[in-house]
């Protein structure tokens, strides 16, 4: 059996997707051509960056087309920096790297950075928001939903207390993890920027959107063509735009059912964890976390252990453990929550899709606590 | 990063894996914060070692290094088992990825350890 719980690493693409892209194929002139085979591309992705902005509640002029998530977080934050002189910005502890590394970088190019904890659950302090800001402030950038524990920001209360504070303040989100997770309506709050990506919701690895606010002006990060409102020069990404849209038109139709389903599985899993294996500890709650995101620690043994004796199962699953993060530290997140360095070592994250089944969470519940039991035996922790 | 068939061996079923009741030596090494402890027991009769098991919280490499070193020791005189370098324990696992050489250092220093305290128990 083969069980992907993986979904916010990367998403499998939807049929619906790979048809879209098929047809892409058909339209091969470049949208900035004069002719009428450019124009025919030009309609072809404007309907594609329709369907992304209906998804996150905007207009498509909002929209400009990325190559992910990473290069939307890039551009808002050092795209609007560079349109102001202000040296003080603000982000949280829990970021994704695409965030986090690149504050540490402007750092070391003189930004005074706050970065803001959290509490126990993974929710960022607004009150240390509110503290923090200060005439200077530039830019607040806080994620939407966190991609480890799927701890739910609130991102409204955290603008709301920013624009109290000035409107000048630029705040962005990376939403990569709450699209297609959580309903979305960005228009609806005083947002100026957020980052979304095609391969978490079932479309192409390979593109992504920032939303801009209508009259915010930032910087492109490349130098070239006036491309997607003068952002982001570069011939566009037709076949990735078409695959992206497709994306979007889907996690809107779905979802009511994928949030009723995710929530349904996340239940099952951790209710049948919590009853057959014994010091467990549920990192970012039940409530306050994305449906589809279940974060857990197996006290005294380690994570790509688990990982591994999972794979020879054919589930796929990741963990915040030093060895899987390619350095010798453990999760960002889960230390910025207060969890101890051995159960963070020890923690897995099981990851909802679209195409997760209630049979595959059974599967799972089968095969981990011999797993578990059987690394226990091998610990010198356990005495 | 991908393992040699000789460590996913290792590590889906580890040699001698437990401790030792009444050992003649332990050596324990590494912290959870890091992510790997080893803890290594071994039997020495007449100079030479005669049982060696471990216990390890770590990666498949931490496992695999540790089930081979107690393969590697046993039948060995102390001296000889002193002298595995985490370059002999890589070798016989068919090679390790880069990022994971340091669970072999670790293998190595948690034998040196419990030799320690064999000589310590037996001046």
């Amino acid at each position: 059996m083969e069980v992907y719980l993986d979904n916010n690493a990367t998403s499998p693409i939807s049929e619906k997707v790979a048809e879209a892209i098929k047809d892409s194929f058909a339209y091969y002139a470049n949208p900035s051509s004069v002719h009428s085979l450019g124009i025919r591309v030009r309609n072809f992705m404007d309907d594609a960056r329709n369907k992304v902005a209906l998804a996150l509640g905007v207009s498509k002029e909002e929209i400009i087309f990325t190559s992910g998530g990473t290069e939307s977080d890039n551009l808002a934050i050092l795209g609007s920096l560079k349109k102001t002189s202000k040296k003080h910005i603000v982000t949280s502890l829990v970021e994704h790297h695409a965030v986090l590394n690149l504050f540490k970088q402007l750092e070391k190019e003189g930004y005074e950075v706050t970065y803001l904890p959290v509490d126990k659950d993974g929710i960022v302090d607004l009150d240390s928001l509110s503290d923090c800001l200060r005439p200077d402030t530039a830019l607040v950038s806080i994620m939407y939903a966190n991609n480890e524990t799927g701890a739910i920001q609130p991102i409204e209360k955290a603008v709301q207390i920013v624009k109290n504070m000035s409107e000048k303040i630029i705040f962005h989100t990376d939403a990569v993890q709450a699209f297609g997770k959580l309903p979305l309506s960005l228009r609806s709050i005083p947002i100026d920027m957020a980052s979304v990506s095609a391969h978490k919701i079932n479309g192409p690895k390979g593109v992504g959107a920032l939303y801009v606010r209508k009259g915010l002006k930032i910087m492109p990060l490349f130098r070239g063509g006036h491309h997607e409102y003068g952002m982001r020069p570069g011939t566009e990404n037709i076949m990735g735009i078409a695959g992206f849209g497709a994306a979007s038109d889907e996690a809107v139709e779905n979802l009511s059912s994928s949030i009723e389903k995710y929530t349904f599985l996340k239940k099952r899993l951790w209710e049948g964890i919590y009853k057959t294996i014994p010091r467990v500890l549920l990192n970012g709650g039940l409530d306050k976390t994305l449906p589809n995101t279940l974060n857990v620690s197996f006290t005294n043994i380690e994570g790509e252990s688990i990982i591994i004796m999972l794979d020879l199962e054919g589930i796929a699953v990741s963990s915040g453990s030093a060895c899987t993060s390619g350095s010798l530290e453990s999760s960002h997140v889960l230390s910025a929550m207060g969890v101890p360095a051995a159960a963070a070592q020890g923690s897995i994250r099981f990851s909802f899709g679209r195409y997760n089944t209630e049979e595959e969470v059974d599967y799972v519940l089968e095969k981990l606590p011999p797993i578990v039991s059987r690394l226990r035996a091998m610990s010198p922790l356990e005495k | 990063m991908q393992y040699s068939e000789k460590v996913m061996d290792h590590f889906r079923n580890p040699r001698n894996v437990g401790e030792i009741e009444n050992p003649d030596g332990i050596g324990y090494v590494g912290n959870a914060a890091c992510g790997d402890i080893m803890e290594l027991y071994i039997k020495v009769e007449e100079n030479i070692i005669t049982d060696a098991k471990f216990k390890t919280f770590g990666c498949g490499a931490a496992i695999a290094t540790s089930s081979i070193m107690t393969e590697l020791v046993k039948g060995k005189t102390i001296e000889e088992a002193e002298k595995i370098s985490n370059k002999a324990i890589i070798e016989a696992l068919d090679g390790l990825p880069t990022i994971k050489r340091h669970c072999s250092v670790l293998a190595e220093e948690a034998m040196k350890k419990a030799i320690e305290d064999y000589r310590s128990k037996n001046v």
